[in-house]
């Protein structure tokens, strides 16, 4: 059977085993729709979240990106696991003990004002657009390469699956398809991986193959990583594991990217939402520990791959006649992910800085890493099914957010108090349902490519949520003025900024930014700005009133008297 | 809690960014040590992080009978 056979066939089963458990798990009850009747074990929990949180982005998009930053790469790696911790120790359990089903529901009532809630839902629909786009596309491009059928037709597929699943099995059907999701894109990702690590290194498991050594050619015997230092050295490009060195990020934005990924995956209304979905508030702190193993497992392996696959790259292309690349080479030319432009007319690649002929799209490193390391067919086709289950479990996540923040949040907390939850499950039902189109049309004409739209997302999130959400946990005395303030100040500045050196002045440098922080990173600044705010305004604003502050006592025991003998 | 919050941004940043170019004179196997933190170290922590705070807290939920 050749590769696109495969493809049919695992990209069906996955999808058919996806709709059977939606089918499996639909849903009747509101409670059932957004929290999925808060039955969820842990470790289910945990293994949802994982596919919840990685997105396109760590699967199809972060390898490559590390694989061309090498040291700045942790930006990706810190960035996206470190907010866990975040998340375990400063929000998820607290979040999970006040109950509900919103994280806007909590700040609305936190902050005893409709205000507060409508800001929060508003940064939760806006956030959550942002994010999905990204998803769309990326599944759009896994249909294209692998299937070949058109971007959009392939946006309109995935879309038409994650509406049957999350339309109707809601937040249950999405857990459970999230689960069986994690096991598939796991799988796709740690099979490749190991292959690589065997055939270059020796050593099958990644994380030990990545501080190996080489096995064959002219570096046998030498560190891998040396080996591929010794590359870029001969291409004239900063080593690869070298830091803040000219060509790459300075360390003021290292720091400021991997906070504003940190606090805004502690900040993600649809990472947050998942641990309303568990028993307890020790069923949540457990289930973030789950997470971060199920997520850590493809985090530790991605930049072992990015590094095979850069020496793989460099030594099979650099210097190579064009009429001779390998079979790969070719098949990926034709998708435009891949491109040769013989300037100096020698019919050799060329790779060196200041010469180079290459053009390499990061997602190839992923995508075409079995058939680099000649692994067979169904490998290839698992690849693409991996791809697949993590965009559309990320994006049924979003959609499931968006739907909550619109038939909760606004029109049953807001606009419709007395509305029945028969009704209120309609509702949510059709806003996912519009949402869903939405999102169809941003993953057909996206802006920017998919890391980096998923990458502004956490700033806007780290600019909003995060600050109001840990000062309305452990102090008593933030107002709502100084909540409204800190959340429309924050993600107003990470969005103007944003906007502005993307789209007004792309052309901007290092010396253009604010401190020399790129658009990436700015949603640390808006932050602290949100902080800076919230504690100020309220300082001069009339006190929350006592129930409230009761409130906040009650969701912080019983930490209180254990502080306190 | 503040224990744990100063273990997690003592090994991200500081010894994954701030100290990066030092650590990176020295060698873990294969890898210069401040690259091995950054691209692996920090996230073996942060586990480590997670299971000591839940286990603590499960001692804590325990003792004053919550839950």
């Amino acid at each position: 059977m050749n590769v696109q056979a495969w493809t049919y066939l695992i990209v069906t089963a996955t999808f058919a085993l996806y709709i059977g458990i939606a089918w499996w798990s639909r849903v009747r009850t509101t409670s059932g729709f957004y929290v999925a009747g808060r039955g969820v074990p842990a470790v289910a929990n945990g293994m949802a979240t994982g596919a919840d949180w990685m997105s396109a982005a760590s699967f199809i998009s972060m390898a490559g990106l590390i694989s061309f930053m090498g040291y700045t790469g942790t930006i990706y790696l810190m960035g996206w696991t470190g907010g866990y911790v975040l998340l375990a120790l400063l929000l998820a359990p607290y979040l999970r003990k006040y109950g509900k089903f919103t994280t806007s529901e909590f700040v609305g009532d936190r902050y005893y004002s409709d205000a507060a809630r409508l800001v929060a839902a508003a940064c939760t629909i806006f956030v959550s657009f942002t994010y999905i786009a990204g998803q769309m596309r990326g599944v759009g491009v896994v249909f294209s390469r692998f299937l070949e059928v058109e971007v959009h037709w392939g946006v309109i597929i995935g879309v038409v699956i994650v509406f049957f699943y999350a339309v109707l099995g809601g937040m249950r059907g999405i857990t459970y398809t999230q689960v069986a999701q994690y096991c598939v894109l796991i799988v796709a990702f740690l099979i490749p991986a190991a292959a690589i690590s065997w055939k270059i290194t020796g050593n099958p498991i990644p994380q030990l193959g990545f501080g190996g050594t080489v096995q064959e050619g002219q570096q046998a015997g030498v560190f891998l990583l040396e080996a591929l230092d010794a590359l870029h050295r001969e291409l004239r490009l900063p080593e690869y594991t070298a830091a803040f060195v000219p060509g790459k990020k300075s360390m003021i934005d290292v720091t400021a990217i991997a906070l504003a990924l940190m606090v805004g995956t502690a900040g993600l209304p649809h990472v947050l939402v998942r641990f309303y979905t568990v028993r307890s508030a020790r069923a949540a702190r457990w289930s973030a520990l789950w997470a971060l193993v199920f997520i850590g497992l493809l985090y530790t392996t991605a930049p072992a791959v990015a590094a095979f696959a850069r020496v793989n790259l460099i030594s099979t292309l650099h210097n190579t006649s064009y009429s001779e690349v390998p079979e790969w080479f070719k098949s990926w030319e034709t998708t435009g992910l891949i491109s040769f432009d013989d300037q100096d007319g020698d019919g050799v690649i060329d790779m060196s800085d200041g010469a180079n002929e290459l053009t390499v799209d990061q997602d190839i490193m992923v995508l075409a890493n079995p058939e680099i390391a000649e692994l067979p067919a169904w490998v290839v086709a698992l690849v693409a099914a991996g791809g697949l289950a993590a965009a559309l479990s990320t994006a049924a996540g979003l959609l499931l957010v968006i739907a909550s923040a619109i038939s909760h949040d606004i029109g049953k907390s807001i606009l419709w108090k007395d509305m029945s939850s028969r009704r209120e499950l309609l509702l949510a039902r059709v806003t996912a349902s519009v949402a869903v189109v939405v999102a169809a049309y941003f993953g057909i004409s996206p802006p920017g490519f998919v890391a980096q739209v998923v990458a502004f997302a956490f700033g806007l999130a780290a600019s909003s949520f995060f600050p109001v959400l840990v000062l309305g946990i452990f102090t008593r005395t933030t107002t709502k003025e100084g909540a409204i303030a800190g959340m429309s100040s924050g993600i107003l500045f990470t969005g103007a900024y944003i906007v502005y050196f993307r789209l007004i002045r792309p052309e901007a440098t290092a010396e253009d930014w604010l401190f020399g922080i790129s658009p990436e990173g700015i949603g640390a600044v808006g932050m602290l700005i949100n902080f800076a705010l919230a504690l100020i305004v309220s300082r001069f604003t009339k006190p929350p009133p006592d129930e409230v502050q009761q409130l906040v006592s009650e969701i912080r025991l019983p930490r209180e008297r254990a502080a306190e003998s | 809690m503040a224990i744990l919050l100063s273990i997690w941004f003592v090994s991200s940043y500081v010894l994954g960014i701030f100290l990066v170019e030092p650590l990176n004179g020295a060698q873990l196997g294969g890898f210069p040590l401040g690259f091995w933190f950054a691209h692996q170290g920090s996230i073996y922590v942060f586990i480590v992080l997670i299971l000591v705070y839940a286990a603590t807290m499960d001692r804590l939920d325990r003792r004053y009978g919550v839950d």
